[in-house]
């Protein structure tokens, strides 16, 4: 027990790595993951075929290489980003990919007489989308969404490649130096924690949607 | 008055609507008949700008306020509700968001539609509450409250019974009474003869 009170604050620590990476991801890449699936529906071929690329290269590649990539690589062009802000783009940008084709999945799935019934209405395109398409894509997309969100949970430890401490590198740090698995240990216990009250918030958003079908 | 002139539209190779001529008048109803795939719904698709057509003319004459704004209305077969939005929401949120109607005024046009509907105490509920009859009634209410000078029926007896049948002839014929034009797609002959002022065969 002692032991666990000693090595709680340096784990809470690297937690807070953790959470920001997810907070900010969560947060950009999903408008993000938004505009790139619109970009991608787009009329204009060239926009649609340039956001097929983006989408291939994110998905195609590891995201531990495009974070490298993004911090070592880019000041080769003269971009030189702390570890920090490379860490956000590439998570933001990587997710946003997987984002995009959830929402393409989605408005796919919507009835086209719901886009007549709006044309004929005269509803205008963004109030169409806004007012009409977008609240059922999102019933439609929540749960891949919610699973996306849960696998970012524990990509978060990827940034240990840029030296950044999150939480798996805390407990791996402590767990050499001790030679001990409990820190592991309460690291996959916090992890599931956090994953158990994401989940349950996933659930209650999703619930809001149930009033219709 | 809607004029339609030398109408015509092909899909690819094959030639669906071939040379149309037609018009409609205000408070006029009219049946438009013919076997399957002759371009019955092609032509209120063209009609209702879902569809592009390749030469000729749709015209709304002079009599018509809002000339082509707003002027045509449609009830699809599938009625295509909003599944998200209740009934009164249906009806009230194109008047709000097209005509900026407040939404006090938006409110009280859907009371009144709800009742010479007949969907009184339905107003909360939502697409998937609704029986084939009233889905259709309320895409009739959300397409009446736009006030067009013509609005379009397609097939709207297809998944009805005989009695909803009569029903909705009666319907079509209280909304031409209010001074619209009525464009009805129909196979079915014998509804067509009861309730149209006006037979236009569509030829394959």
């Amino acid at each position: 027990m002692d032991y666990i009170i000693e090595v709680l604050p340096f784990l809470l620590d690297g937690f807070k790595t953790t959470l920001w990476v997810f907070g900010v991801t969560a947060i950009f890449s999903i408008p993000l993951g938004l505009i790139v699936c619109l970009l991608r529906l787009s009329k204009i071929k060239v926009i649609s075929l340039l956001m097929q690329v983006y989408i291939l290269v994110m998905r195609g590649t590891p995201l531990l290489l495009q974070i490298t990539f993004i911090f070592f690589g880019l000041p080769i062009l003269g971009i030189v980003l702390n570890r920090e802000l490379a860490t956000a783009i590439a998570f933001i940008l990587n997710y946003a990919a997987y984002f995009a084709e959830i929402f393409r999945g989605g408005i796919n799935s919507i009835d086209k007489g719901q886009f007549e019934a709006a044309k004929v209405l005269k509803l205008s395109k963004s109030t169409t989308y806004f007012g009409i398409i977008f609240p059922q894509v999102f019933k439609t997309v929540f749960p891949s969404l919610g699973n996306e969100l849960i696998t970012l949970v524990k990509d978060t430890s990827l940034v240990y490649i840029l030296g950044l401490g999150d939480i798996l590198r805390a407990a791996r740090t402590l767990s050499n130096k001790d030679a001990s698995l409990i820190p592991l240990f309460i690291a996959g216990s916090m992890y599931l924690v956090f994953i158990g009250i994401l989940t349950l918030i996933l659930r209650r958003v999703e619930s809001k949607f149930e009033y219709y079908r | 008055m809607l004029r339609i002139e030398n109408l015509n539209k092909s899909f690819g190779e094959k030639q669906v609507l071939k040379d149309i001529n037609l018009d409609i008048n205000k408070g006029e109803i009219v049946m438009i008949t013919g076997e399957s795939g002759v371009g019955k719904t092609t032509l209120i698709r063209c009609l209702c700008g879902l569809e592009n057509y390749d030469s000729g003319r749709v015209e709304y004459l002079n009599d018509d306020k809002g000339n082509g704004d707003n002027s045509i209305g449609l009830v699809s077969q599938s009625f295509d509700l909003f599944p998200h939005f209740n009934v009164m929401k249906n009806i009230t949120y194109p008047l709000m968001k097209v005509k900026n109607n407040k939404k006090t005024e938006a409110i009280n046009k859907a009371k009144d539609l709800v009742g010479f509907l007949g969907l009184n105490g339905l107003e909360d509920n939502y697409a998937y509450q609704l029986s084939g009859g009233q889905k259709q009634r309320v895409a009739i209410a959300r397409a009446l409250a736009m006030e067009p000078n013509y609005i379009c029926f397609d097939e709207p007896t297809s998944a009805l019974d005989y009695k909803l049948r009569d029903n909705v002839g009666q319907l079509i014929k209280t909304v031409a009474s209010r001074g619209m034009g009525v464009i009805v797609i129909t196979h079915d002959r014998e509804f067509a003869n009861k309730y149209a002022n006006r037979i236009f065969e569509l030829g394959a």
